[in-house]
């Protein structure tokens, strides 16, 4: 047997309720270093829910998330202050949304917006700045030429490249991703997936993707759970899931993809 | 010391595979019950029986892509014996990024990655460097005689023997201890089935253990060590 790291975040029975709405119910599962974990499920099913609760941007109602940090060492992020859960959040994790608009300033130009996490975390140095920005745009495969110009200026997957950048500069150890390529044309999807699916391998990131594509889950993650009305009916290794599914939902989900 | 040497590299015990189909009543489909079958380093065992037997899914159930619905598959991962049926999904990743590989019949593509970088993924997964794994990469593609105009490109286009190809030579060059062959010949001339029938035999030489569906006569028994009749296995339900 291999020794294995202990795991990065350890969910433990993590429930959302909004009045007498279930968001997500009693979800429960170890994320380890490297590993990358896909949520599938229809809209509706709380995913996304389940998603903005891990990253801290939600208050469950209860449950338990516990965050190996570098800061603090093993910490519950739902325990945490304010201040320090948004540290958390500057420093150690990366949150890429479906709408680049929302995880973007749109007032500042995508070379500021992309320094912007270095700066916030007490960079001074201009010029190293500067060529980290630079080098991350490349690794983005956005034209540097382009490194003053508004968010709004350029098109929907560029943006989405920017934000992306944005999220990775500052190295983080955990990136949680909300059906990052879903607004984007299906050619400008397949090239931001193989960039994204590079980096994460390269920087060995641990990430959890929310997604509604079947797809994407098979070409990005390592390991899937399957979410339908707020409550987890599947989980296991992408390939065996979609492969051999058990579960009457996940068996739906999978026969309903549209085969080329 | 011997009895070190003859440990199975793979272990099926009274392994049992059913689907039920929610989609279609809560239809139950029996494939086998009760398996057992071992495979020691050096053997290749070709599974026998006409189509709709269990064979592929058989070789599945190994490989941990389909779970079992009784008994054990146990695989020699790092020495010790792990039974997929128990075991985490790191667990898993590990030992087919280590110990276990697997050709399809078919290639699942990546978009716009090279087919020199396909083959070379394997080794640099495994911590070989990026020029020695480029220059096994080369080496295998050559044997396997794939165009070397072809190299830096996606396989994406290629026809299904090319593409069959890249399948194969991404398995062979990381001399996995086991590995499990479904239908690797399929789409290939026979010329190139005679590569992948040396390529096998220098495998088995090596004490790679496998376990190998051939749809073609010349190759099933020019690679078998033994074959397997699965068909006495076959359940109702």
């Amino acid at each position: 047997m291999t020794t294995q790291a202990p795991p990065l975040l350890r969910v433990n029975r993590v429930s959302k309720w909004f009045g007498e709405i279930v968001g997500c119910r009693n979800v429960s599962f170890d994320l380890h270093p490297g590993e990358i974990l896909g949520v599938v499920g229809e809209s509706g099913s709380g995913k996304t829910t389940l998603l903005r609760c891990l990253s801290g941007k939600l208050e469950p109602t209860s449950g338990g998330a516990e965050f190996l940090s570098k800061r603090h060492g093993p910490v519950d992020i739902f325990q945490l202050g304010e201040q320090d859960r948004r540290r958390l959040q500057r420093e150690e994790w990366g949150f890429v949304h479906q709408n680049p608009r929302d995880g973007l300033r749109m007032r500042v130009s995508g070379g500021a917006n992309v320094a912007e996490p270095l700066m916030n975390l007490g960079g001074r140095h201009y010029g190293q700045m500067r060529q980290a920005t630079t080098d991350w745009l490349e690794r983005v495969e956005l034209d540097i030429s382009r490194v003053d110009h508004k968010p709004r200026n350029f098109s929907g997957g560029m943006q989405q490249r920017i934000q992306i950048a944005r999220n990775l500069i500052h190295q983080p150890r955990l990136v949680f991703m909300d059906e990052p390529t879903g607004g984007l044309d299906v050619s400008v999807q397949a090239r931001l997936l193989d960039l994204l699916r590079e980096l994460v391998r390269d920087l060995q990131l641990s990430a959890i993707i929310v997604t509604h594509d079947m797809g994407v889950a098979r070409l990005m993650a390592d390991r899937l759970l399957v979410m339908k009305n707020g409550d987890v009916v599947e989980t296991g290794l992408t390939d065996q899931v979609l492969d051999d599914a058990q579960h009457p939902y996940t068996q739906l989900l999978v026969s309903s993809v549209l085969q080329l | 010391m011997t009895k070190k040497l003859d440990r199975p590299m793979i272990k099926v015990e009274g392994l049992t595979k059913r689907f039920t189909l929610h989609q279609h009543g809560g239809a139950r489909i029996g494939v086998f019950g009760g398996l057992d079958l071992e495979v020691k380093k050096g053997e290749c065992v070709v599974l026998a029986g006409a189509s709709g037997m269990g064979k592929s899914t058989l070789i599945r159930c190994v490989y941990g892509n389909y779970l079992t619905s009784g008994g054990s598959v146990k695989i020699l991962h790092d020495g010790a014996e792990v039974d997929l049926a128990g075991a985490t999904p790191q667990t898993i990743l590990d030992i087919r990024r280590r110990t276990m590989g697997y050709v399809s019949q078919f290639l699942r593509v990546i978009p716009r990655v090279s087919t020199l970088q396909l083959v070379m993924e394997p080794l640099l997964e495994n911590g070989v460097s990026a020029e020695e794994a480029e220059a096994r990469a080369r080496t295998m593609l050559a044997s396997l005689k794939l165009p070397e105009a072809h190299w830096s490109l996606p396989p994406a286009t290629f026809s299904g023997g090319e593409q069959q190809r890249v399948n194969i030579a991404r398995s062979f060059v990381r001399e996995y201890p086991i590995l499990l062959l479904d239908e690797p010949t399929a789409s290939l001339d026979a010329a190139n089935r005679g590569i992948v029938v040396d390529l096998i035999k220098a495998a088995l030489t090596k004490g790679s253990a496998m376990i190998g569906i051939f749809h073609d006569e010349a190759v099933r028994a020019a690679a078998a060590t033994r074959f397997f009749e699965i068909e006495s296995y076959k359940t109702a339900a």
